[in-house]
């Protein structure tokens, strides 16, 4: 705790040292985000080292008259103070070789967004009362906006910024009527709410309320409009941050919500998680699968991949509500292990896509291509991430995958007539879901790094720098541990379920090497062993390649298809990489096509797809609001006397209704 | 009906101050409303100093001095330095005409003896019948800052609201706090002295005080 908070101060004393040298990117770049980063992997090791420890609380001597500020590090707090950590460490170090001088906001106000971001969300799961928690919650709003407005010149970045901060608002007032709702008749301490006995009915208001607020933050359909707008507008390290670290500081408030404030767990509650869960994994997929802009095409894969802990999240609580501790702790391991899976190569592909960014100056897919020979060290280490995200073994996103896909197959024991037969076809929605991120993947690295370059200009594109690739490096080393120790991973895991569901998984029970999360009987899966098979096929082929064809190599100019004048543009494109999935999810999309007809000397493709959610929900909304402060403004006569008027009216009306 | 002398007084006094408020209501020039506020506060001194000395409370008789002071002395001095350097001294135009303006306050009237009814039942004190009269007071201070389109007025309206509410206290609960009302006091001085460099601002501004130009300030 002593650590933790030190290092929180390290942080602001950072960013406040960043306000007084603004422009002097020196200190900043090569002081300044490495100091932080150092913090940051001492805060991963204090979180590692409180994990098994008892719980530690603290009052700290700030915040208003009688109303301090109440800490709490428990185990869940830790794992996530963990990943952020653990996550901001590598980003933190690229970040330093990546903010130059002369884009948007100055370096040294960068340094103070930044560093009062990364402590405010660690404040957040630090905080044991809701009034420390929506400060913090709300200074992580305010200090990411800025963030994300750094290239402020620009209207759509505004745009985008407003959006965001205006579904952060919204999503905080359902977080604070939630906690107003949960705090009974005593204080707003936490340890107040625990004992606090809702009624049924306010519960699960609590639960939905919670639900819309933390949604919101996590980009949980229909509240995700903003990730797609604000992760492309911010600097790449800072979407990696909100990418990895923020939606996860959503997913610990819903959890400590729901299984540690309420004290109780109701099944539909796990069905609306789950529903709104799958909803969001396969809206998130369909969409990143046909965008043609890098980072939207990563936004969309965040949303995607919340809908997949959402999921693990609504099975967990299905299954603690029937008394089914072990398959629950199976669920929220198969969470936990996706959220800080996540945070790994989410970060890892946003910072690469950074670097392809300042290597090239274009984010658009259709512009980039053929970058792993220019730009080999960030080629490899994205393929790390792409292969990590794709969920192939032995990485990391197959574990989580995998356990999910065990917590599935137990489904069919629930004993509801219903949910024991629909919820394992729930299942099949995330097995699409899983396989079409693996497509959205081969689209990424295919247009960006295999191939031709697409434009001239990039034959310039440079490899990224020494501190670019330390983070890149770090991040692609963390994805490869996750998936080679999951046995290792899920003990740290396992003192969370210990805390929310009084159950652990205990899969360190067969040894380290055959990670069983149900009994060997079962299935068991063994990533060193994968790993050891994949370099055994691969070491084998190589030589039998080299022994039985390159004695008899032969060049020759290739078949040409008959036509000799290739040039990189015929390659296939994102938007053609994309077209089947248009095609098959047409009813998701609202498309709109321009075709050029067949004699067009300058012919002109165009497809832009949306969001029916934008047309359906939030312009009527927008419409419905605009109108009511219309009739709003009907009251502001610019009259003093009218304004007095009302005043006086109220004030008769009073008197009457008190007689 | 016997009632002590001075509750007899008290009640005579409350009447004066309720036949000022119409006064001051159906005043048109700025001169006479200031000399008619200067009045009210005298008014509102000598039933302070009754109550104060027919029940032995000591505060009372430091409220009392205080109200003599800022309300007969420094504010209607105030009031009407402010006047001469503004040159304002002209009649006052009504937005609605004074016989409306009549008819509505006697209405209010009535209106604030039967909701003061209940309270003064409940409450204690010698001066309980009075507690009507001082919300009377208090609305047609309302009203008349709500009639006037003139900033001047506008304020006098808001100083006498002060007075009613000032007498509201003293008739209810024999006044308020030491602490309270030194507070208010002083909250009415720095109000006053605001609204005087806002008189000048909108003066420079519109050439004029009439408020009906501030309506430009308006959202389109």
């Amino acid at each position: 705790m002593q650590l933790i908070l030190g290092v929180i101060a390290l942080w602001l004393v950072l960013g406040i040292a960043g306000v007084f040298f603004p422009r002097n990117l020196l200190l900043v770049s090569r002081v300044l985000f490495p100091a932080g980063a150092l913090g940051a992997l001492l805060l991963a090791a204090a979180a590692l080292d409180a994990l098994g420890g008892e719980i530690q609380s603290r009052v700290l001597p700030l915040g208003l008259p009688d109303l301090p500020f109440h800490l709490r590090l428990d185990a869940l707090s830790a794992f996530f103070l963990l990943l952020l950590g653990a996550v901001t460490a590598g980003i933190s170090v690229f970040a330093a070789g990546y903010f130059r001088r002369g884009e948007g906001t100055p370096p040294g106000l960068q340094c103070l967004y930044y560093h009062l971001f990364i402590a405010s969300m660690a404040l957040v799961l630090l905080a044991d009362d809701a009034y420390a928690f929506m400060v913090f919650w709300e200074t992580m709003a305010l200090s990411s906006y800025f963030l994300v407005t750094s290239d402020h010149a620009k209207a759509e970045i505004r745009r985008a910024g407003f959006l965001y901060l205006l579904i952060a608002h919204v999503g905080a007032i359902g977080i604070l009527l939630c906690f107003g709702l949960l705090h009974g008749s005593g204080d707003y301490t936490f340890d107040n709410m625990r004992a606090v006995q809702l009624a049924p009915v306010a519960a699960t208001v609590a639960f939905a309320l919670a639900l819309f607020g933390f949604g919101a933050k996590a980009g949980m359909l229909p509240l995700h409009v903003w990730l797609p707008e604000a992760h492309p507008a911010a600097p790449s390290p800072v979407s990696a941050l909100m990418s990895a670290v923020m939606l996860k500081t959503a997913i610990y408030g819903l959890l400590r919500v729901l299984f540690d404030l309420l004290h109780t767990q109701v099944w539909w509650w796990g069905v609306v998680i789950l529903v709104l869960g799958l909803a969001t994994a396969l809206y998130g997929v369909v969409f990143s699968a046909v965008q043609s802009d890098m980072k939207r095409l990563l936004a969309y894969s965040s949303i995607e991949n919340i809908g997949f802990i959402l999921v693990g999240i609504g099975l967990a609580v299905i299954f603690q509500s029937y008394g089914m501790r072990a398959l629950a702790a199976l669920a929220l391991t198969a969470a936990l292990y996706h959220a800080i899976n996540h945070a790994y190569f989410k970060s890892l592909l946003f910072l690469a896509t950074g670097s392809v960014l300042h290597a090239t100056r274009e984010r658009a897919l259709g512009k980039l291509g053929g970058l792993i020979h220019r730009m080999p060290w960030v080629a490899w280490l994205a393929l790390v991430g792409t292969l990590a995200i794709a969920g192939l073994p032995p990485l990391n996103g197959f574990v989580s995958e995998w356990l999910m896909l065990q917590a599935f197959l137990f489904t069919p024991n629930l004993p509801h007539p219903y949910l024991n037969m629909l919820i394992p076809v729930a299942a099949a929605a995330i097995a699409l879901a899983t396989a079409l991120a693996g497509y959205v993947m081969v689209k990424f690295y295919g247009v960006v790094f295999l191939g031709q370059p697409r434009e001239p200009s990039l034959a310039s594109a440079h490899d990224a720098g020494t501190w670019e690739r330390a983070g890149l490096v770090w991040l692609a080393a963390g994805c490869i541990a996750l998936g080679i120790a999951p046995v290792a991973v899920i003990g740290v895991i396992d003192s969370v379920t210990g805390q929310l569901l009084g159950k652990t998984l205990g899969a360190s029970a067969t040894g380290w090497m055959f990670l069983t999360p149900i009994g060997p009987e079962r299935a068991s899966y063994a990533p060193l062993l994968f790993l050891l098979g994949i370099l055994a096929v691969w070491l084998l082929t190589w030589l039998a390649v080299r022994r039985f064809y390159h004695g008899r190599v032969r060049r020759a100019p290739p078949w040409d298809c008959g036509f000799p004048a290739q040039t990189a543009r015929m390659q296939d494109t994102a938007e053609g990489f994309g077209q089947p999935i248009r095609q098959v999810f047409e009813p998701f999309f609202r498309m709109q096509r321009e075709l050029p007809t067949p004699f067009d000397a300058a012919p002109r493709y165009r497809v832009s797809v949306e969001d029916h959610l934008w047309y359906w929900l939030y312009l009527p909304l927008a419409r419905v609001t605009n109108a009511l402060t219309r009739v709003v403004t009907l009251l502001q006569r610019g009259r003093i006397s009218v304004y007095l008027m009302y005043s006086f009216v109220t004030l008769l009306v009073l008197l009457l209704f008190v007689r | 009906m016997h009632l002590p002398l001075a509750s007899q007084i008290i009640n005579l006094l409350a009447a004066v101050l309720l036949l000022l408020s119409f006064a001051m209501l159906t005043q048109r020039r700025i001169l006479s409303l200031i000399n008619l506020f200067a009045l009210q506060g005298l008014t509102l001194t000598l039933s302070t100093l009754v109550v104060a000395f027919s029940t032995g409370q000591h505060h009372l008789y430091y409220s009392a001095t205080l109200t003599f002071v800022l309300k007969v002395l420094i504010l209607p001095w105030v009031l009407h330095r402010l006047i001469r350097r503004l040159n304002v001294k002209w009649d006052v135009e009504t937005l609605i005409n004074i016989p409306t303006t009549m008819l509505v306050g006697i209405v209010l009237v009535i209106l604030a003896f039967n909701v003061a009814l209940p309270i003064s039942q409940l409450a204690g004190t010698i001066t309980k019948s009075t507690l009507g009269i001082a919300l009377a007071c208090v609305l047609l201070a309302f009203l008349m800052m709500i009639t006037r389109s003139k900033a001047v007025p506008q304020v006098i309206g808001f100083l006498a609201m002060e007075n009613g509410l000032f007498f509201a206290a003293t008739s209810a609960t024999y006044g308020m706090p030491m602490v309270v009302e030194f507070g208010i006091a002083l909250d009415v001085l720095v109000g006053m002295v605001i609204l005087g460099v806002f008189f000048f601002q909108i003066r420079e501004r519109f050439d004029s005080l009439d408020i009906r130009h501030l309506e430009k300030l308006k959202e389109e």
